[in-house]
């Protein structure tokens, strides 16, 4: 177990180095030098060059990489030239908003798949386990653009039930906090959930195969203690890696859906900072999301093998 | 004993289907040809010119003059449609096919000489994979400028790091078969081994891939031209159709349903043709 995750541990480490390292050559090898974004229209050679050497600029890019890598390492990851306010704090301040959408759109899609699944898997290749496999096939065809914005004409233009965009901080108004999260995270989860539902039935089908629940038949004992207690477990192996991979991703922020429904997470700082061409924020905000997405998944890994004995003892 | 029941079951999953996919599938396929073709012959057909406006006659509802009525710039709705649909379709088709040329060749090579070569490369596919794939694109087209030609090769890029798995993964598993094997004790050099003996059996399962990444290309397109970092306006596109649309979800919807459905209905398309061809192609099922 311990050499399990010390060995995921050592290779994790030249990932998360190209990881910086791609980050660093996005934002600096790209044409549009800060310098020149600072000084707007005031840029003139002098002062370019000026700011330029004051800002490191001018130096060998192996050295701003040393000298950027070793602040990052220390937890700093610049200051954003547009509001003063230092990345870390800009990120720590949108971070629960994308958590609370990634929660709630993850949850939505497993309350759907789970139960799904597991009826598909039962009645496996009837009519219901049809219509449902080819409904999860459409689902995975229609892009977020089209569902958010046939849930905005749906629930906020025709109904008039929940606002169409707009956030309210879950300090001020819970209920309202809630509200305003309800039509992202249907549109994220009307995406998550065929994947989820697909993975669990193909999992549940073949467990439901297996030896010990024709015992647990044979033994008489009812089908929904077999289904929920005997077979969900074994089969959730890959539905928790996919979860934990969506999750992985989300934690990034859900651009297009934050920048639709107009929520303040991660994805929302990160379109602006490039809308602004704020470099060190984009910078900032990239090296989070990769590397949140490396460790998450890293995370993933270990809860796979506490879950699945077999890895654990490396026997596959 | 449990592997002995399973094997029939999953069989006869795919059998079922396929014949019922037999009508949804050749439809598909008309539709995918339909909009090529509209696409490619755009300039010869009968079609008003996608970007002349006309505000005396703005979102109107459609007419024999325009098809499909005229969005809140007074264009028309249906040539926008067909040219939106050359930008879609050139850069679903084009960008695929450079992740599969780059992709392809590093999963090949990585997966038959294995080693350093394999480490590099998979550490390699970690780092990209660990960008969100819009992030990295909205951050290159920002800085670099939007045009087809960029938009093409960044999502071209993208696409890499997902084809050199697939590649290497369908390379391991064939490394280890004895027609590699004779062919090597038979005396065939490395070359020979990889380009008569592995690629044919990789360049399947790759081109079943091919399709299923044209689908997530156009959603990825869309996506960038809906955040307005698409093609330059004012050449049509339908993720800035949908974009536009969205302005007057609550006076005139239809302007961005009509595009949204027929995204919808392409990404569907090449999602089924590729599925079915997964299906047609992968030896386990088709040996039954």
């Amino acid at each position: 177990m311990i050499k399990l995750v010390g060995h995921r541990l050592l290779y994790l480490l030249p990932v998360l180095f190209g990881v910086a390292l791609l980050t660093f050559l996005i934002a600096s090898l790209l044409p549009g030098d800060l310098a020149y974004v600072l000084l707007g229209d005031q840029a003139t050679p002098e002062t370019l060059a000026a700011l330029q050497h004051d800002l490191g600029l001018d130096r060998p890019i192996v050295l701003r990489f040393a000298h950027w890598l070793g602040h990052v390492l220390q937890g700093d990851l610049g200051r954003s030239f547009r509001t003063g306010q230092t990345v870390v704090a800009a990120i720590a301040e949108r971070l629960p908003v994308s958590i609370e959408l990634m929660l709630l759109a993850e949850a939505g899609a497993l309350a759907v798949a789970i139960p799904l699944a597991i009826v598909s898997a039962v009645r496996q290749g009837g009519r219901f386990d049809r219509f449902i496999t080819g409904a999860a096939f459409a689902s995975l065809s229609v892009p977020a653009i089209l569902s958010a914005i046939v849930l905005i004409w749906l629930v906020a233009v025709k109904l008039e039930w929940l606002p169409a965009t707009g956030y309210v901080p879950l300090g001020e108004d819970v209920g309202g906090n809630i509200r305003s999260f309800i039509l992202p995270a249907l549109t994220l989860a009307s995406g998550e959930w065929p994947v989820l539902m697909r993975v669990l039935r193909s999992d549940m089908i073949s467990t439901l195969k297996e030896d010990y629940i024709t015992m647990a038949r044979a033994k008489g004992l009812r089908p929904s203690r077999i289904l929920l207690v005997h077979a969900l477990k074994p089969s959730s192996l890959t539905l928790v890696t996919v979860t934990g991979i969506n999750i992985a991703r989300l934690l990034g922020g859900a651009v297009i859906v934050e920048y639709i429904f107009a929520l303040p997470g991660i994805g929302r700082l990160l379109i602006g900072s490039i809308f602004t061409r704020d470099l060190v924020l984009l910078q900032g905000v990239v090296l989070f999301v990769g590397t949140g997405f490396v460790l998450v998944n890293l995370a993933v890994d270990v809860l796979y093998a506490v879950l699945d004995p077999r890895i654990r003892h490396g026997r596959r | 004993m449990a592997a002995a029941e399973l094997t029939p079951a999953l069989e006869a999953v795919p059998a079922v289907r396929r014949a019922r996919l037999g009508m949804v599938f050749w439809g598909a396929v008309i539709w995918i040809a339909m909009l090529v073709a509209a696409a490619a012959f755009a300039d010869l057909l009968p079609l008003p010119s996608p970007t002349d406006m006309d505000m005396l006659e703005h979102r109107a509802a459609p007419t024999m003059a325009h098809w499909l009525g005229t969005d809140s710039l007074g264009r028309d709705v249906a040539a926008r449609l067909i040219f939106g649909a050359r930008t879609s379709l050139t850069v679903g088709l084009c960008a695929p096919l450079i992740g599969l040329a780059f992709g392809g060749a590093a999963g090949l090579l990585a997966g038959y000489f294995r080693g350093r070569l394999d480490t590099f490369v998979s550490g390699g596919v970690d780092v990209l994979l660990a960008f969100p794939p819009l992030v990295l694109a909205l951050a290159v087209t920002a800085f670099l400028g939007q045009s087809l030609l960029n938009m093409t090769l960044i999502l071209g890029f993208l696409g890499i790091p997902v084809f050199t798995r697939v590649a290497r993964s369908a390379t391991l598993a064939l490394a280890q078969r004895e027609f590699v094997t004779a062919a090597r004790a038979l005396g065939a050099t490395h070359t020979r081994v990889l380009l008569h003996e592995l690629l044919p059996n990789v360049a399947l399962p790759l081109a079943a891939f091919l399709l299923v990444a044209v689908a997530v290309t156009i959603v990825v397109e869309s996506a960038l031209s809906f955040l307005g970092l698409g093609v330059p306006p004012p050449q049509p596109s339908w993720g800035s159709m949908i974009g536009e649309g969205r302005e007057n979800l609550d006076s005139a919807a239809w302007l961005a349903f009509t595009p949204a459905g027929v995204m919808f209905v392409t990404v569907l398309a090449f999602n089924l043709v590729g599925d079915t061809f997964r299906a047609v192609t992968d030896p386990r099922r088709s040996a039954s």
